[in-house]
């Protein structure tokens, strides 16, 4: 869905989100509340330029407008693939970027993403998976690598992996396949300003990934293991 | 890539005691082993996964020639093996089971920790 | 004896950092922990998942510590692997050991189990930073022969502190990658010199990606990490936009280079071919003032 669309029927009462570049800026009102917007667009790639806007953008809330909710709207083909933006260390810029959402999270701040679009593995992992609560439009792509390249990797036939991939959500590309795992919190349909409101009623800062992967059945081991590096002798 | 699983049993060793011990690294052309202490009546159980399937001899004659250096008993060895050479598996197993035995002679273990 | 820490397997660098008979493992190959998706691939699982969790002392300090093996699929994190260290750091938060130690040595993401490694990644991301909330610093030790590259690089600048060696590598997209998407005039994935100039310790310690750079040695990533621990931690706003500022700073002052010697010219390296040269005591004094940090 276009990013416009997706503002507009978030934000009924109104908003000033704007593109610049592949950027997304702004804010948006719904119901009796202001959110603070950050997003990107075009499928871009995320470079280290790119990661630094939405890390200043994110200080700015904090900076300005104390305890906001931000939402981050998500489309991205991944992290730049340039050697120049490894050389300039990407990796902290992503990083930057991913803590200065965690700070605004111990601030007070509600943290909300959605991903409109696509996500793809580290482009994704700075904002939309830092959030409180992640969700996906029912046809947003999420992955971390096609099967036709992941088949090339792992040396294993794409016909096998697409075979497995009926039974098993843990390698497949699919928001579907996050939400059983727990990366998702909800695929949001329908009125999307009123999965807004009821997003933010039910943000708590705890990370409830794992234990919701155990609960849909998706991702039955990482809770279990975590609780018995806690309960190790 | 199929895996396959052989397992050994050799009896008569003498019951070597000791404490679970890991060597090796489970990577291309090497593979790891855990050794561990139990109560078999003396015999020695090995069980092996590996990669390179159709050596079913040739691992029966190293872990042969392993039980006949040693005659370690009262011991289960698991081996995961990613088509590592005779020459290393041998030697991974000698220093899997020094380990286990200089572990288990410790003066001090470390003490488990209250809950 | 120089015991090489790039040469050696996470377990040997467990034994060598930690004080002698201090570290105890959590979820050992006892517990039968190991990956369930690896079977149905058709691929061996190791003991551990390819990582080795525990605590012990260092300098008798009381440390957490999670030890990635590179041995083992390239270090890559998957869900049991993931979940491994997450229940370490959260730990950390209940307990507060002196520090969490982290040995990374990964190609990021499992893709056999990428789903559930991508959201561990994350996972690993939101415990450190948790942990670091809690004032427990976190140390990341990178000089394996894999690197830290994938969600792990991003997860590793998460941390207190970075301490490299020379030969150790971080990034986000490893140098095949990117040659793979964009071709060999990109990045020439073969030129072990331009990789080294691109991710490799002394590069990222100019830039100040990194915190440290030892030589290749477990006795010299122990000083460090003794010397990392006593320093602590700063996680605060005020730290935060300081890093904003150098990273906005870099992009301005390096953002039109093409390799990673015009950013060591730029940095007032008369000579950046020697750089290579330099043993680890000569660097670091000559990179006194030539650094971007």
């Amino acid at each position: 869905m276009e990013w416009k669309k997706v503002v507009e029927q978030m934000f009924p009462a109104g908003h000033e989100v704007r593109q610049e570049g592949d950027l997304l800026l702004g804010q948006g009102r719904c119901g009796k509340h202001t959110f603070a917007v950050i997003g990107t667009t075009n499928h871009t790639e995320v470079g280290a330029e790119l990661a630094l806007a939405m890390a200043a953008a994110v200080l700015a809330v904090i900076h300005d407008h104390p305890a906001r909710p931000i939402v981050f709207l998500v489309d991205t083909s991944g992290q730049r693939l340039r050697h120049r933006d490894e050389m300039l260390g990407l990796n902290g810029y992503m990083a930057h970027l991913a803590k200065c959402v965690e700070m605004a999270r111990r601030r007070g701040h509600a943290i909300i993403s959605l991903v409109y679009e696509q996500a793809l593995s580290g482009g994704f992992l700075a904002n939309g998976m830092m959030a409180d609560v992640c969700a996906a439009l029912p046809q947003a792509e999420i992955r971390v690598m096609g099967l036709a390249a992941m088949a090339r990797v792992t040396r294993i036939s794409e016909e096998r992996l697409a075979e497995l991939s009926i039974s098993s959500p843990v390698f497949a590309p699919g928001a579907h396949n996050y939400l059983l795992m727990g990366g998702l919190d909800a695929l949001w349909e329908g009125d999307l300003s009123a999965c807004l409101t009821d997003a933010l009623e039910h943000v708590d800062a705890t990370d409830h990934r794992r234990v919701r992967g155990l609960e849909r059945g998706g991702r039955m081991f990482a809770d279990p293991v975590t609780q018995r590096v806690l309960a190790s002798a | 890539m199929t895996m396959e699983n052989l397992k050994y049993r050799f009896d008569g060793g003498k019951p070597t005691p000791g404490v679970a011990a890991i060597v090796g690294v489970l990577g291309s052309g090497n593979l790891e082993v855990m050794v561990e202490p139990a109560a078999l009546g003396g015999a020695c159980e090995i069980e092996v996964s590996t990669a390179a399937r159709g050596f079913g001899a040739i691992w029966q004659a190293v872990m042969g020639d392993f039980f006949a250096r040693h005659r370690a008993g009262d011991i289960r060895i698991l081996v995961n093996d990613a088509g590592a050479t005779p020459a290393i598996v041998s030697l991974r197993l000698d220093q899997a089971i020094e380990t286990y035995t200089a572990k288990g002679q410790m003066p001090k273990q470390m003490p488990k920790k209250e809950k | 004896m120089i015991h090489s820490y790039y040469e050696s397997s996470a377990r040997a660098r467990i034994a060598g950092l930690l004080d002698a008979d201090s570290f105890h493992e959590w979820l050992f190959a006892e517990d039968r922990v190991t990956s369930p998706h690896l079977a149905i691939l058709e691929q061996p699982a190791a003991f551990d998942d390819g990582v080795i969790i525990g605590q012990g002392s260092i300098a008798e300090k009381q440390i957490f510590i999670a030890a990635q093996e590179g041995g083992f699929m390239g270090g890559a994190v998957g869900e049991v692997h993931g979940a491994k260290i997450v229940g370490v750091l959260e730990r950390a938060v209940r307990d507060h050991p002196a520090a969490v130690l982290l040995l990374l040595e990964t190609g990021g993401v499992r893709l056999q189990e990428a789903n559930a490694g991508l959201i561990a990644v994350s996972e690993v991301m939101r415990a450190i930073l948790s942990a670091r909330a809690a004032g427990v610093p976190v140390i990341v030790a990178i000089g394996g022969q894999y690197g830290c590259f994938g969600g792990m690089g991003i997860a590793a600048r998460c941390a207190s502190t970075i301490i490299m060696s020379e030969e150790g590598r971080l990034g986000l997209s490893g140098p095949e990658v990117i040659e793979t998407a964009r071709g060999v005039e990109e990045y020439d994935s073969r030129d072990r010199a331009l990789v080294w100039r691109t991710v490799g310790g002394k590069h990222r310690y100019l830039l100040g990606e990194c915190d440290m750079i030892v030589p290749d040695g477990i006795a010299a990533f122990q000083h460090a990490i003794t010397a990392s621990i006593e320093k602590g931690d700063d996680w605060s706003l005020a730290a935060l936009e300081q890093e904003h500022q150098l990273l906005a700073d870099r992009v301005k002052r390096f953002g039109a280079c093409k390799d990673g010697r015009d950013i060591w010219r730029e940095l007032g390296w008369a000579d950046p071919d020697a750089l290579a040269m330099m043993d680890n005591d000569e660097f670091v004094a000559a990179a006194q003032g030539h650094r971007a940090k």
